[in-house]
């Protein structure tokens, strides 16, 4: 299994993205540079956090220009894996490879803080190390992390499977409306929505920053939960799926 | 464009004194231009120079055998082995947050992290010391949300973690807040950057942002005078920042350090090209020629004069030899920032400058560089506060109200509200989160941590500036030792009012002393820092507040947090809790009552109970740690009991109250020298051995457990309300 990590100028997660593929799950991880359209024959591109060509227009609406986005696209098309957190998630929906945007949070502050994500679906290549319903613990650090699309868009990838992760309170639950309380959804996401995927199944973008809450060795201290780091566990679920991508398409296509 | 005619009225105007003014002419045997006025003027402003307070600040203790740089450079380093350096500095930025809080605390970050990776060092971690007024003044909650957004808004974007930090509410500072900036950086210490020039004929080269009109005497102007009614006026000279930019003059400059391109580097800070050239040579002990038609201009036509005192930030300067300027080039392009070779170092030690063609300034470097240092009269005040009677403070009968009532004060409330807004996580090191004593760092690809806090209790320092000041060492010291790491260095941020007026320069003093001496007693040298005067507006000075930030590494393998970790642990009370309630946050909450002296400081004892937190940590008998403070022995254990992360299930403690003393002292006061533990209960015996051998007061307090925050007799709280008011309070405080 080998990774890509973009370095867009302004990219700040690409280094600890980085550090968790390669220190602890222990892969090969390369740096990608924005100005290359070599993505090196890597298995999957990640898109990592940050604030690209500083987002002083729409997040990520500078970067979707990049030499290399020309190249992601392409390899997106050709069903090669694409992984964008926060910013990266921004890149995608930008670049038409995600459908819907991320828009200022409701609060209009920046928030930084672990949040609950409630599992919603695991066929799929980027969170199948659980089972739906599961909750998970992982950080988000965002301004404009607020998920916005068409209704019509929403219930089609309700329909189709394509929304992987939700914002939900410890206990699993979601508010019913919006006078039952929505604190937990720290963004103001419609339908709670965190992270969602391609119609094709081949790219995921999540606000959460899955390498934030990957590192056992982090976890005496901040983790009262034992076991695998709920993080770890896309990093776990693509490398496991691109490792029998062989098999898994075979499966697909007799579908 | 005619220039003015330099008389001594125009000095005046820009700030020299008639003194001054005769040493410039005195020395050129001329009557300086327009641009030398301006040169010397930012040069010798308090700001720069440090005229007023250079003498009394080498008293302070430097040296150390982990020190590799000391106050001079542009960030203390120390060496923490492996191979590895700590580079450090926490700096003001307080009468441009005052003006424009958002730009002015978000160019404060930029401005301290420039003088870290100026050294070569990568950032890992930021923290934020900020002071403001009261909620009654009508001006505190527009700049706390502007100051937090500021700091969050930079720091964020260039991906630098804050990790800890401090938020204090007084109504000294209603008229004039406080925003004192710290990062730390990781270097290879054989590869420390030095901002000393070197080698005649070698090229001056400056990049990053272009050079325009903003912020012109921003230093000069801004930081070395006090307020008035006109100072909205100054907006203007509050720069305004791009962390996107600064993140590529970073990764750049890194990548010059790592290809060993450049001899010296040296960020604009205050007084931009002037003071970074003439402090480059100044170092080097050389002459250095500038021609400013080489610098990258955002407008075309600035005069000589603006482009010496602009103050556009996220620009540097470095010294190479001819052979890398293609290199350095190629590095700038990489990363799409603009370079130029503006000069040349020259061996006669003069300062020149050209400007159309024209030299408009030729002056020797010393003379700019190095002012003479003056000695400011100083006197103790001689107004009488009215004496602290402890029967002013009447015990209150509902103890449960005032444990409420405090926990939901400005100062004792959870800081999550400006936390939260802050990128805690980037950089993936980040072990112990803000909410803690000390934010703790992994070193990435070593085995080891960094702890660091920033502290100051300026009720305290207003009280006795000498007390006060030893007590910020102490405090920091015990904030890192609660973490279990050891105590390594300071970097002090001095706030206080005018130089000018005899009162502040005593507190100066004495809070120098008290630095001097606490950092002695510790072994942790003063390696860097930064002084602010002329915090005061309309003839009224802050409270003096010299800010300690101090760092260390862990010696256990493991941090320690304040959270209660386990059912039926012990709650352990290090050191002797005197009735001490002069100068206490109850005192000044539950009483009105801010008069008195602050608690009394054994700096032995001090030393004694960090010894045995820290050999106690290293044989992981410690399941908790937290240091007594602010709010006293109560408040210490409600945090423990509410600081917890999200997620991990609240504890209750049951507590005997110690009935020798006024209840309200055992609870609230703020005796120094205090620590309270948690251990499993086999543990117990082990502990007390260990402080009764290093003569430390132990007592076994209470126990961890159920849902109730139980003080016998007195007091039985529900935890989940108190977090309530707790989490919640800051946020109601600042209205929704």
């Amino acid at each position: 299994m080998r990774w890509g990590v973009v370095t867009f100028p302004g990219s700040n997660d690409d280094l600890g993205t980085l550090h968790v593929l390669r220190e602890v799950l222990g892969h090969e991880a390369t740096p990608l540079w924005h100005k290359s359209d070599d993505l090196g024959g890597v298995d999957c591109v990640v898109l990592p956090g940050g604030f690209s060509y500083g987002d002083y227009l729409r997040c990520g609406a500078i970067a979707r220009f990049s030499k290399v986005m020309s190249a992601v696209a392409e390899f997106a098309a050709q069903g090669g894996m694409v992984l964008g957190i926060c910013n990266g998630f921004q890149v995608l929906c930008e670049a038409g490879l995600l459908p819907g945007a991320l828009v200022r949070n409701r609060s209009l502050s920046f928030v930084c803080r672990e949040v609950n994500l409630r599992v919603e679906s695991v066929a799929n290549p980027f969170v199948n190390m659980a089972l739906v319903g599961d909750v998970w613990r992982i950080p988000v650090k965002h301004g404009e992390g607020c998920y916005v699309a068409e209704e019509t868009t929403l219930d089609q990838m309700e329909r189709d499977g394509q929304i992987l992760l939700r914002y939900c309170r410890a206990d699993g639950s979601r508010a019913r409306d919006a006078a039952d309380g929505g604190d937990y959804n720290c963004n103001g996401s419609l339908r709670d929505v965190a992270g969602v995927m391609n119609a094709a199944r081949n790219v995921f973008g999540m606000m959460p920053h899955p390498e934030h809450g990957a590192d056992a060795s982090l976890r005496d201290v901040n983790w009262p939960n034992a076991g695998v780091p709920d993080g770890l566990r896309i990093f776990q679920s693509i490398a496991g799926w691109v490792t029998d991508r062989g098999q898994r398409s075979a499966v697909d296509s007799m579908r | 464009m005619p220039q003015p005619q330099v008389t001594l009225q125009v000095a005046r105007e820009h700030g020299l004194t008639e003194e001054e003014y005769e040493r410039l002419t005195g020395t050129l045997g001329r009557t300086p231009t327009i641009e030398e006025l301006g040169v010397a003027t930012v040069m010798w402003s308090e700001h720069c120079s440090y005229k007023s307070s250079r003498v009394h600040l080498k008293k302070l203790p430097t040296e150390g055998r982990r020190v590799v740089g000391g106050p001079g450079e542009n960030a203390g380093a120390i060496s923490i082995g492996q191979g590895l350096a700590l580079v450090f500095k926490i700096e003001s930025h307080n009468h441009p947050s005052y003006i424009e809080p958002y730009q002015g605390a978000a160019t404060g970050v930029g401005g301290i992290l420039r003088d870290i990776f100026t050294m070569g060092a990568r950032p890992i971690a930021s923290m934020d010391s900020l002071r403001f007024g009261s909620f009654d003044h009508p001006r505190t909650r527009y700049l706390v949300r502007g100051v937090v957004a500021g700091v969050g808004g930079y720091g964020n974007s260039i991906g630098v973690p804050t990790v800890g930090g401090e938020l204090v509410f007084d109504p000294g500072y209603d008229r004039n807040c406080l925003v004192n900036a710290f990062t730390l950086g990781v270097v290879e210490e054989s590869r420390l950057m030095s901002s000393r020039a070197t080698g005649v004929g070698n090229l001056v080269m400056m990049f990053g942002s272009r050079t325009g009109r903003d912020g012109i005497h921003g230093a000069s102007l801004l930081a070395s005078a006090e307020f008035d009614e006109h100072s909205e006026e100054k907006r203007p000279t509050v720069q305004v920042g791009d962390p996107f930019l600064e993140k590529l003059l970073l990764e750049a400059t890194l990548e010059i350090q790592k290809q060993d391109l450049a001899l010296a580097v040296q960020d604009m800070g205050a007084a931009g090209i002037t003071s970074s050239s003439v402090e480059m040579a100044y170092r080097g002990e050389l002459g250095i020629e500038l021609d400013l038609d080489q610098v990258p201009l955002r407008e075309e036509g600035m005069s000589g004069y603006e482009i010496m005192l602009s103050e556009s930030q996220e620009r540097m300067l470095l010294v190479t030899r001819p052979e890398n300027v293609q290199a350095i080039r190629a590095v700038c392009q990489r990363w799409d920032l603009e370079s130029a070779v503006i000069g040349k170092l020259t061996d006669d030690r003069m300062y020149r400058v050209r400007r159309f063609g024209k030299e408009v300034i030729a002056v020797p470097v010393d003379l700019l560089a190095d002012p003479p240092a003056l000695t400011r009269p100083s006197a103790e005040p001689t107004e009488v506060a009215p004496e602290f009677r402890p029967e002013d403070l009447p015990e209150p009968r509902d103890y449960a109200q005032v444990l409420y009532q405090l926990i939901g004060s400005p100062n004792l409330c959870s800081r999550r509200w400006v936390y939260q807004q802050y990128d805690h996580y980037v950089g993936a090191a980040t072990v112990v989160h803000p909410g803690a004593d000390a934010g703790v760092l992994r070193i990435l690809g070593t085995d080891m941590h960094v702890a660091m806090t920033v502290d100051c209790n300026a009720r305290y320092t207003a009280l006795d500036p000498y007390l006060g000041a030893c007590i910020a060492v102490c405090e920091a010291a015990r904030n890192l030792v609660a973490t279990g790491a050891e105590p390594l260095a300071v970097s002090d941020c001095l706030n206080f009012g005018s130089p000018e007026r005899p009162e502040v320069m005593w507190q100066f003093e004495q809070a120098i002393a008290g630095i001097r001496d606490a950092c002695a007693a510790f072994d942790t040298p003063v390696v860097s820092g930064n002084v602010s005067f002329y915090n005061e507006t309309e003839g009224k000075a802050i409270p003096p507040t010299p800010t300690i930030a101090m760092v260390g590494l862990l010696r256990a393998a493991k941090p320690l947090t304040p959270w209660f970790k386990g059912d039926g642990d012990v709650i352990v009370l290090l050191g002797r809790t005197r009735e001490e309630l002069s100068g206490t946050e109850y005192a000044a909450v539950v009483h009105g009552n801010t008069l008195g002296s602050p608690p009394w400081v054994d700096l032995e004892a001090e030393r004694r109970l960090h010894q045995v937190v820290l050999d106690a940590a290293e044989r992981e008998l410690l399941r908790s740690a937290h240091d007594l403070s602010e709010g006293g022995l109560a408040i210490a254990l409600a945090e423990c009991c509410l600081s917890a992360p999200h997620g991990v299930p609240l504890l209750g403690a049951r507590v005997r109250v110690d009935e020798s003393m006024r209840a309200d002292a055992f609870l609230f006061a703020e005796s120094q020298a205090r620590m309270l533990v948690s251990v499993r209960r086999e543990h117990a015996a082990t502990l007390r051995d260990l402080a009764g051998d290093a003569g430390v007061a132990v007592a076994v307090i209470g126990e961890v457990g159920g849902g109730m925050l139980e003080f016998d007799g007195l007091a039985s709280v529900p935890v989940a309300e108190l977090l309530t008011t707790w989490d919640t309070a800051l946020e109601k405080l600042l209205g929704g």
